[in-house]
């Protein structure tokens, strides 16, 4: 059967084991929706009002009619209503996916920027003292925590230097193009650069065995340059584990980063998700949820065709 | 006249010391236009390393030029020391001035790209060519060295071309630039025999045409009598004889290359086959194939769908009885392997019966594989290693199994206090050995021998057979020996099966097979094996293509019809 259709086939398979896991376990979590809702008020609700509330939630029914309930509506399209923002579930998330998108990109296109060449000049020049330089960034960026990145770039850029702006309410990207970016630039390079670490490693040691293949051995006998062996022959070769790295980095990314949401207050799915999980909001916990599951199916299609397209081994059949 | 290279007292060294870890120790040799050298040597001797000096792709291995002189005359006259010319020098030279092939033809090319990117290349790099021009170019290329299709051919990629194909792809690479000094680094040692000596063929055709000098190093002695003018003997780095070819061959002065001659294992033709443990008529089989059919589904890349079926063994019957050795010989991908599989029930069979005797042990198949490098585990030792095949039967490790152990190592030749070594440890000879030892674990009656000697040197190769022998006289053991080459089937096989394109095609006493071969293939296997005896043998390039094994779904192959060619011999009948 065609690939693709049976990689598709399984996707609501995978949902489906996530949405039993999260509705579960969230409900596992000691509190009570209605309580986290209203706060310290909670105390003067009367038990019939308490009643109403829970039935106009659907919070008094069985755990295992309510995943029935909720899992008949994902069917029609509708994840529930948000008990935090009263609105429902799909369009608080949507609100706030482009954000995180954006996010993702830019820092996955900052990583690979900064991660591939370095990886590769690191490899051509494997054990001299400017491979050691790079591997020592690379060490540094990844053991780094993302808070201390970021915080020593707001005081660099934007404390003591004013080039970029720290604070601010958020400009989203199709209001004020320019401004956007510029709010994006330092959370993008504190998460971008953890990221460019990795790929750096990944690039220089999946480089080094590469450059030892035979293949461009014999690259070099028929008098390909330096620069064709290394860019022609080498990488497209070498590329494999970073895709696989990149994937699974951006499906990571994809579901949010709360710590540089946090630092540069930035309105992305992973404040989101998390404010859900301490306001017991179950509904927009699982939707979020989901969706960030879903998006990682997704990217890992994408990889998967990404090898594809860099490996006629793997495009075309064969030994 | 100046030589085209000429090499002074080269040597080699490798790590961070090269002077004290040299590999090639002082070697010269001086190589006129239009000559051929063949640098003959084991694994370790340094021939390889002596060719890849000349281009100084050494560098690139890590090896340092300790000392000595290369100087090679460029197609403009000028003379080039090679050990100390910079990069972008050598870059100029490797190429244009000397092309070279590798030995392993399916790791050599870049998967990435089609084999037509890569020729093109090669035209671009070396010619200036560009564009289509480049394209014509590598087309005609390709039609040089006999590949058919040559057009549709430039769009596949590596993978999708056999061995074979890809040396060709190889040679059209290096005669793209037109090169005065082509290297090949034994360049048919991969290649099944039928396949080299269209290699060589072909070799030896455009050596002729293009006028072009020849580096070619070789394990087979019996190879280079086929297309040297010279030769030169390497052990240890240090070149023991080189001389003229005859000179060489007939009258050898040093004892290494007696040695080597010695130990290479030469093809008489069946006249050389074994004389003792011949089949007892009326023996019970301890293995009995009837009608083997394994087929696989061929899967055609990501977004396609099955396209039928490979036929990887069609109908192949034989059995095998206790003390018996059966050698099935074929080309790669005629199924050889497959059967030996089939048998030890590593892969699943389509149809057909495989019975196995089960007499004195609960395991009575066991395999011995082709790589002694990768068959064992490098995190065990030997004690754990050979313990394996009793703890997957069910046995306790205790003193029993040990006493066993022991008793196994002293039989294959290796001390009892390597049980607890690891397998580094040991050379790839001695790690034949205990990959045989394990074989031995659980007192099989059968073993399965899939290319076991193919990867030893010559010297090592003729010890392990020897204890081969040694083991099935003492044992009563039945193999199943899997081989291409001709030379090492003729001194341990009493009978032989070949395979061709999954079917057998040929079975009976191996004297009978070998010296009177009655299936064309059969004959072709045959005619292609080198020997020293049939010097300056000059083979025709054909382009006979292996036919494919891909069949539609539910394609079954006309029913196989045999004759007798003699008391134990029955060939298959061809259809044209």
């Amino acid at each position: 059967m065609n690939y693709l259709v049976q990689r598709l086939l399984t996707f609501p398979l995978v949902l489906l084991g996530v949405s039993l896991l999260v509705f579960f376990a969230i409900r596992l979590v000691p509190g009570d929706a209605i309580i986290a809702m209203l706060g310290t008020e909670a105390g003067l609700l009367t038990d019939a009002q308490r009643a109403s509330l829970a039935a106009y939630f659907g919070l008094d029914q069985p755990v295992v009619i309510q995943y029935g309930r909720w899992l008949t509506g994902l069917f029609q399209g509708n994840l529930g209503i948000s008990t935090t923002y009263g609105k429902p579930v799909l369009e608080v998330i949507i609100a706030r996916f482009p954000l995180t998108i954006e996010l993702a990109l830019l820092s996955m296109v900052i990583a690979l920027a900064v991660g591939v060449p370095a990886g590769v000049f690191a490899a051509t020049r494997a054990d001299r003292p400017s491979d050691l330089v790079v591997r020592l960034f690379a060490m540094l960026g990844q053991s780094t925590p993302s808070f201390v990145v970021g915080l020593v770039l707001i005081y660099l850029l934007s404390v003591n230097f004013h080039i970029l702006p720290a604070m601010g309410s958020f400009t989203p990207l199709f209001v004020d193009p320019l401004g956007n970016l510029a709010q994006m630039i330092l959370p993008s390079m504190t998460l971008g650069l953890a990221f460019a670490a990795a790929v750096t490693r990944i690039a220089r040691s999946s480089m080094l065995d590469v450059l030892s293949e035979d293949y461009v051995r014999t690259a070099r006998s028929k008098g390909a340059s330096q620069r064709d062996v290394v860019w022609r022959h080498a990488l497209p070769n070498a590329l494999i584990p970073v895709v696989t790295l990149s994937g699974v980095e951006f499906g990571y990314l994809l579901g949010g980063a709360v710590i540089v949401e946090q630092i540069y207050a930035l309105p992305g799915l992973g404040r989101l998700t998390l404010d859900a999980i301490s306001q017991r909001d179950y509904a927009l916990v699982q939707g979020a949820v989901l969706f960030i599951a879903f998006n990682f199916l997704v990217v890992n299609l994408l990889v998967d065709l990404a090898y594809a397209a860099l490996d006629p081994r793997i495009r075309l059949g064969g030994k | 006249m100046t030589p085209l290279l000429s090499i002074r007292d080269l040597s080699v060294g490798f790590g961070r010391d090269p002077k004290a870890n040299e590999v090639v120790k002082g070697v010269s040799f001086d190589l006129a236009a239009g000559e051929t050298l063949a640098i003959v040597g084991e694994s370790g001797s340094g021939k390889s390393v002596t060719a890849l000096s000349i281009n100084r792709l050494v560098d690139f291995g890590g090896g340092r030029i300790t000392g000595g002189s290369i100087a090679l005359q460029r197609s403009d006259g000028s003379i080039l020391d090679v050990t100390k010319a910079d990069e972008s020098a050598l870059v100029r030279v490797r190429g244009s001035d000397i092309g070279m092939i590798f030995q392993e033809p399916m790791t050599s090319l870049n998967p990435v790209h089609t084999v037509g990117a890569q020729i093109e290349e090669a035209f671009r790099l070396n010619r200036g060519l560009n564009g289509a021009a480049a394209t014509h170019a590598a087309k005609e290329a390709l039609e040089r060295v006999r590949i058919p299709d040559a057009a549709q051919r430039l769009k596949y990629y590596p993978h999708q071309l056999s061995g074979g194909m890809r040396q060709r792809v190889m040679i059209a690479m290096v005669i793209a630039s037109n090169p005065r000094l082509l290297i090949a680094d034994e360049p048919t040692t991969a290649l099944d025999v039928t396949v080299q000596a269209q290699i060589m063929a072909l070799l030896a055709e455009l050596r002729s045409e293009l006028g072009m000098s020849m580096i070619f190093i070789t394990h087979d002695i019996g190879l280079v009598a086929g297309i040297a003018d010279q030769i030169m003997v390497m052990q240890n780095g240090v070149a023991v004889e080189q001389g003229a070819l005859d000179a060489v061959l007939d009258n050898p002065q040093h004892d290494y290359t007696r040695h080597l001659l010695k130990a290479v294992p030469h093809f008489n033709g069946g006249r050389a086959v074994r004389s003792d443990g011949s089949r007892v008529a009326g023996a019970t089989p301890v293995v009995t194939v009837d009608n083997l059919v394994v087929r696989f589904p061929a899967a055609r890349g990501v977004f396609a769908r099955s396209a039928g079926a490979v036929h990887a063994v069609d109908g192949v019957s034989f059995d095998l009885v206790p003390g018996e050795t059966l050698a099935i010989v074929g080309e790669s991908g005629s199924g050889k392997s497959t059967t030996a599989r089939a048998i030890l029930g590593l892969v699943g069979t389509t149809r057909g019966r495989i019975d196995k005797a089960s007499g004195r042990s609960p395991r009575p198949v066991q395999m011995v594989f082709q790589d002694p490098f990768a068959s064992l585990n490098p995190r065990l030792n030997v004690e754990g290693l050979l313990a394996e095949p009793a703890i997957a039967a069910g046995e306790r490790r205790d003193a029993k199994l040990r006493e066993r152990m022991t008793f196994l190592l002293t039989r294959v030749g290796l001390p009892e206090d390597a049980l607890t070594r690891y397998p580094h440890q040991f050379s790839g000879g001695q790690r034949q050995r205990l990959c045989i030892a394990r074989a031995l674990m659980l007192n099989p009656e059968v073993v399965v021998l899939d290319e076991a000697v193919s990867a030893l040197d010559v010297s090592v190769q003729a010890r392990v057979l020897d204890l081969l022998i040694d083991l099935q006289r003492e044992f009563g053991l039945a193999y199943l020996f899997i081989s291409h080459d001709m030379a090492v089937v003729e001194r341990i096989a009493h009978r032989i099966a070949v395979m061709y394109a999954g079917q057998l095609v040929e079975i009976g006493a191996a004297a009978s097979v070998l010296s009177d071969p009655q299936h064309s293939y059969t004959k072709r296997l045959i005619a292609a094996v080198p020997a020293i005896e049939r010097r300056k043998q000059v083979f025709m390039v054909d382009g006979t293509q292996v036919p494919s094994l891909v069949r539609p779904n539910g394609y079954e192959p006309p029913t196989a019809q045999w004759r007798d060619a003699g008391p134990d011999h029955r060939v298959r009948l061809e259809t044209i």
